[in-house]
């Protein structure tokens, strides 16, 4: 029992990482059709960030307050990808629109730009980001079963930061703009939208979630400058498992795509298990070629 | 054979005398060249054939795959075999016994043959490249989608060889080759007589490429990259076009993985993983897409500076290769060839020309 309860919640914490790092992609992906091959030097960025913030409470701070120093850190650098996203779309991205493959490889020479100037600043080695006292240890649920805080931080982190997304883009002026730029931009500007500003913004969001999934990333593990590469085909597949232009499909993609790979790296090993879940993606996609949810449009082309 | 139908004489004469000169310098490098220099070259050109391979299938058909490092590996891992078990005379590799095994896997068997390894490093990848795209194309999934799955095909085959490093040779690849066909590998005419291969396997996969793409297949791979549904509802199967020509593509890319593995002597799954897959992207895209010859410039022209400036300066190199790739898609979509042409165009004054190609790829532009 507690042995499918352990890896239940493993699967749900590799889940709640993938969502995390998805969801900045749902955004620049499935709302504005950019391949933001970036997307990891951002979580990259985030993770620094924490680490930047981290060494400022250090070394200016009282001790007693340096168990605080990881609030400020996600704000912190959910602020900075933000700044950074905000400027890459005004010099690049925006000559991209329209142009999915090109993006992709622009914005990958712009990854790789963006790791080689973290590795100029902050060293090739990788570098550790102590966790806050009350982050360590964990919550015993029976004699066998031990649920560490951090694990579950960074789930309430991943529901907390759905939730405001939701209300973004559902609840406000701002997210009802983006949305209608997305689905039809010519009516958009004709209503007397800003597309230039809704798209800046819209990416500079994006953005800014990988940010906070860095900030996250760095509890798990030291950080470096290729951090993000190592989760950006996963947080791929998950976008396109769920489908675009819906969070929902996002977070079963994320959620389906943890859960099973707990599930066969249990059974088999973590390589084996990871070429099983290609063949269920690509399974699935037999099913559903675009994905979980998709927007209905009769158009063609 | 017709190469280009629709070009005037004139232009088809001094077209020829170009690639006539190519192929007499290509030819004659061992002459002038270092042993050193020609192994180098030698690479070069390996990495062009699979430059024009990805070129077909992205210039051509407009599907960009990210997944021609795993091609271009699973032929250099079948070479790899094959002159491995040369090496230690049919026995079980040295790797295989310091992780334990006893007896040489079923799979390496055949490998002992160079008349199964040579046919296998190109079908194997083309049945690899069959399944996928099957599953892909029959149901329309295309564009971002389909480049998106090659590259998650990338990391689960990456992951796949380290983990099964028993079978593989894990991180260190598969390498300490001695003879190649009872040639001691290192002998300078070895190296000659190889090169001499690679070059006239570049050759012919040009001028394969080049039939290929001005034949009515051609056509309909453009008619399919410019219009899919359009071609599709004129009754052509768009799918399995794209079938073909992926499965062709990931043949030459093993093609090229053999090459490369005889001239540089070891294949590792980092040389197969998403890095250098998307670098061939760059390759043909500097060179100019829907231009095998720019492709082949492309692979040689990078891969040049970058044996020239990498080593010694490491950072430096990452950040021009990175901001290559941006300068590429941003000022010159139509890479080198299209500048080349515009050059041209314009020492003639034939300006109507240029801006009519403009207008042909702003279209193709606007369509992917």
């Amino acid at each position: 029992m507690d042995v499918i309860l352990l890896q239940l919640f493993n699967g749900a914490s590799i889940s709640s990482i993938l969502l995390l790092i998805s969801l900045g992609l749902a955004i620049t992906f499935g709302l504005m059709k950019v391949i933001n091959m970036a997307h990891g030097e951002f979580i990259m960025i985030g993770a620094y960030a924490a680490y930047v913030t981290q060494n400022i409470f250090k070394s200016m701070l009282p001790e007693k307050l340096f168990n605080y120093y990881f609030v400020f850190a996600i704000p912190v650098a959910f602020v900075v990808a933000f700044c950074i996203g905000y400027l890459l779309e005004w010099c690049l991205i925006r000559f991209l629109y329209g142009r999915p493959l090109d993006s992709l490889l622009a914005t990958w020479g712009v990854g790789m730009i963006l790791q080689q100037l973290a590795r100029n600043i902050f060293g090739a080695q990788n570098v550790a980001v102590s966790s806050p006292t009350w982050l360590n240890g964990g919550w015993s649920v029976t004699e066998g079963l031990v649920l560490p805080y951090k694990r579950l931080f960074i789930i309430a982190l991943v529901i907390t930061v759905l939730v405001m997304m939701y209300m973004y883009i559902y609840r406000s002026h701002a997210g009802r703009n983006m949305r209608a730029v997305m689905q039809n931009r010519e009516m958009a500007t004709c209503l007397g939208i800003s597309t230039r500003r809704v798209d800046g913004m819209t990416f500079a969001i994006g953005s800014g979630i990988a940010g906070i999934a860095g900030c996250a990333l760095s509890l798990l593990g030291p950080i470096g400058p290729a951090l993000g590469t190592y989760y950006i085909v996963d947080a791929f597949m998950v976008v396109v498992l769920g489908g675009v232009g819906k969070l929902v499909g996002t977070v079963i993609g994320a959620l389906g795509i943890g859960m099973f790979n707990t599930l066969f790296e249990y059974w088999t090993t973590a390589s084996i298990g990871k070429v099983l879940v290609f063949a269920c993606i690509m399974a699935f996609l037999q099913w559903k070629p675009m994905g979980l949810f998709t927007m209905r449009s009769r158009s063609l082309d | 054979m017709m190469l280009y139908p629709t070009m005037s004489k004139q232009k088809r004469i001094w077209l020829l005398v170009g690639y006539g000169l190519a192929v007499a310098i290509l030819l004659s490098a061992p002459l002038f060249l270092s042993d050193f220099r020609l192994n180098l070259l030698a690479k070069f050109l390996a990495y062009a054939i699979v430059a024009i391979g990805l070129d077909l299938i992205w210039g051509y058909t407009g599907i960009l795959s990210l997944g021609h490092g795993v091609f271009f590996g699973l032929g250099a891992y079948c070479m790899a075999m094959f002159l491995k078990l040369e090496a230690t005379a049919g026995k079980m590799p040295d790797f295989m016994s310091w992780t334990g095994l006893t007896e040489m896997p079923w799979f390496w068997k055949p490998f002992n043959y160079a008349a199964f390894a040579i046919p296998a490093g190109i079908i194997i990848p083309m049945i690899v490249a069959l399944i996928l795209g099957f599953f892909t194309f029959r149901n329309r999934i295309k564009g971002v989608y389909f480049t998106i799955l090659t590259q998650a095909l990338v990391i689960i085959t990456v992951t796949l060889f380290i983990g099964q490093q028993q079978f593989t040779g894990g991180t260190n690849g598969v390498t300490g080759f001695q003879t190649v066909l009872g040639y001691s590998i290192k002998d300078s005419s070895t190296k000659i007589f190889l090169y001499m291969v690679t070059v006239i396997a570049l050759i012919l996969v040009f001028i394969f490429c080049k039939y290929l793409v001005n034949s009515r297949f051609g056509r309909v791979l453009n008619a399919v990259r410019d219009a899919e549904n359009r071609a599709r509802f004129i009754g052509y199967d768009a799918a399995r076009y794209q079938l073909f020509v992926f499965a062709i593509s990931a043949g030459i890319a093993g093609l090229a993985g053999m090459l490369f593995v005889l001239h540089v002597g070891i294949i590792s799954p980092s040389m197969m993983s998403i890095v250098p897959s998307i670098e061939i992207a760059l390759w043909v895209a500097l060179g100019g897409r829907g231009t095998l010859i720019g492709a082949a410039i492309g692979a040689i022209a990078i891969n040049y500076a970058k044996s020239s400036f990498s080593t010694a300066y490491p950072d430096e190199w990452l950040l021009f290769l990175g901001g290559l790739f941006v300068v590429v898609v941003v000022f010159m979509p139509r890479g080198i060839m299209g500048l080349m042409h515009d050059g041209v165009s314009r020492l003639r004054g034939s300006f109507i020309d240029r801006s009519r190609n403009d207008q042909n790829f702003q279209k193709e532009a606007d369509q992917s």
